[in-house]
């Protein structure tokens, strides 16, 4: 009984201290971040390195999707939005800040010897009117199709490029992030996918079984994302309400500056060069 | 009922005049009290959230948009959830097709078959098996599973391997609990018909299992509300296509499954769509309790 009353007494101590300790750092800054789960792991690594240079201001980074994260900034719970595509012609109420470019690339099976896929026989796989691979050649056995969740952008990048609406999708699997569809590809020698051309890389270099293809005629890979010649790319955006705070804006300049670009590689994005 | 409310109501008015007795026995009402009314409560909760959430879905595209047969595109404003009822539906009726009567055969082994070590050792791995975390089994069904139906007959995420997960799932459930029933019959209705000269097979057939009927139908109902409500390992592994479940080897989306995949990415009325699933769910689950009530009568044992 002692020894918990010990433990108990040692444990609020210990609370109390660590609550004075956090409100004797004056004044903390808190940046709220929220959206896009393409860009949330990049941005808490940008994070990480702001606050280490930045003491007393604490981001906190939030994901749920880009319609979430204008949405957020919309209603104001959130300071800055991550946003992974172009903002239309209806959002220029608020401001973007672009701070890559992400590419979205066809992944198969490592076994399936497939080079490339025309956009017309990537347009009929995905509504149904191709269903086997004996029609491109050298590759047998039905297709497993695979494709995205309603509401990720990924998805709407997917439609916009091959001009199809959702309801002509004929998918057989139907998945909610990257890591799912590498995992139902690399488990399934028929099956291809779309996916951003980051996770791509990153499997690939990691040894899955998974091959990216091209949408386009255009190698997909990072680099040919950043030079532009890739035509299947998606801008990686933070959005704001026009002249956010000065706290907020420091920590934009900071996230679209030459200073975190390694960390934008490291994600296997391309920095936005302009 | 009546006879347990009356066993509640009577010690207050005895120990009232006996001194610190009296004082604990208040804190111990009161302390069974505020837990009912917190479960009640949290349920209470629950449904005011659901109702509040699928209120402006409701009232922008009407109830008849969710049950009419219209297909499921929530951003292009077309809501139909009569095929993911009848997936949800038709992956957990599989899954207690299968495991139900495999968890009675547990059972039964257990309490008439096995000797106590093996009985106990029998127990304990049922028990490992209810422990395991869902995720883990939509795991193994994703990257073992799956590839083999898909090298069988493609694509492989289907209701077969929704239903096969579901069933290692359930089996436990189900064999615990009706473990538990037949634990409760008393000893002389299985011994008394070996003496009159049963044998094994037709005294648990004839005459312990119709009188635990209530029991095993408690367990068969419990574990179908698992599989009702189980999120993570379906949707893993069913393919989440929605279409109307009408092939073993079919891509199928469940309510569930339609939730966790869609309410991180949705905004306005999707995401209020989305709590009409869950609110369609929590309709399914009702219903099954009303089902109980009729079938598997009061005083089914409920643990």
């Amino acid at each position: 009984m002692s020894a918990r009353k010990t433990v108990i007494a040692a444990f609020s101590l210990a609370l109390t201290f660590a609550g004075l300790g956090v409100s004797h750092t004056q004044e903390e800054v808190r940046i709220v971040v929220t959206g896009s789960s393409t860009i949330a792991p990049l941005m808490m690594d940008i994070a990480q390195r702001y606050e280490a240079a930045h003491p007393g201001v604490q981001v906190d980074v939030q994901t749920g999707g880009s319609s979430r994260g204008l949405s957020d900034v919309r209603r104001k719970l959130a300071d800055i939005g991550m946003v992974s595509r172009a903002l239309g012609a209806d959002e220029n109420d608020v401001a973007a800040t672009r701070i890559a470019w992400d590419g979205v690339a066809l992944i198969v099976h490592a076994q399936n010897p497939l080079e490339r896929l025309s956009d017309d026989q990537v347009r009929a796989i995905y509504t149904g009117q191709a269903t086997r691979w004996e029609a491109f050649g050298s590759w047998d056995g039905p297709i497993t199709v695979v494709s995205k969740a309603e509401g990720r952008s990924t998805l709407g990048i997917f439609l916009d490029y091959l001009d199809l609406d959702i309801r002509d999708i004929r998918a057989h699997t139907i998945i909610g992030d990257n890591e799912q569809a590498v995992k139902v590809v690399a488990g399934n020698p028929r099956a291809v996918g779309y996916i951003s051309i980051g996770a791509a890389e990153y499997h690939a270099s990691a040894m899955t079984p998974i091959r990216a293809i091209a949408l386009g005629a255009v190698a997909p890979t990072s680099a040919n994302v950043a030079n532009g010649s890739y035509p299947v790319r998606r801008e990686l955006n933070l959005v704001t309400y026009p002249d956010p705070a000065a706290p907020v804006e420091a920590f934009l300049r900071f996230a679209s500056g030459q200073q975190v670009h390694d960390l934008i590689s490291d994600h296997y994005f391309s920095p936005a060069s302009d | 009922m009546t006879s347990s409310q009356t066993i509640i109501s009577r010690p207050p008015r005895i120990r009232l005049f006996r001194g610190p007795l009296a004082l604990k026995d208040a804190v111990f009402v009161v302390v069974l009290w505020a837990s009912g009314v917190l479960a009640i409560g949290a349920m209470a909760g629950v449904l005011i959230v659901l109702a509040i959430g699928s209120a402006p879905a409701l009232t922008e595209a009407g109830l008849g948009a969710f049950v009419a047969d219209g297909d499921w595109y929530p951003t292009a404003g077309e809501y139909g959830l009569v095929a993911m009822v009848a997936a949800t539906l038709a992956v957990s009726a599989g899954a207690l097709a299968v495991a139900g009567p495999l968890g009675i055969l547990c059972a039964v082994y257990i309490r008439y078959y096995a000797g106590d070590v093996a009985g106990a050792a029998f127990r304990v791995v049922l028990m490992t098996l209810a422990a395991i975390p869902s995720v883990v089994y939509g795991l193994w069904g994703m990257t073992v599973l799956v590839p083999h139906i898909a090298a069988w007959q493609p694509p492989g995420t289907s209701l077969l391997a929704g239903v096969i997960v579901l069933s290692i799932m359930v089996l436990p459930t189900v064999a615990v609990l009706a473990e538990a029933g037949l634990r409760q019959l008393p000893a002389s209705l299985y011994l008394g018909s070996l003496a009159l000269g049963c044998a094994r097979h037709a005294a648990i057939k004839r005459i312990v299992l119709s009188s635990a009927k209530g029991a095993v139908a408690a367990a068969c109902m419990l574990g179908l509300a698992r599989a009702l409500g189980e999120t993570m390992a379906v949707l893993m592994v069913v393919g989440n296509a929605v279409a109307m479940p009408d092939s073993p080897f079919a891509s199928v989306r469940t309510l569930p499954a339609n939730i966790a995949l869609e309410m991180a990415y949705a905004i306005d009325v999707h995401r209020s769509a989305l709590f009409v699933s869950g609110l369609f769910l929590m309709a399914m689950v009702g219903l099954l309790l009303v089902l109980r009530r009729c079938w598997g009568g009061a005083d089914a044992p409920q643990s």
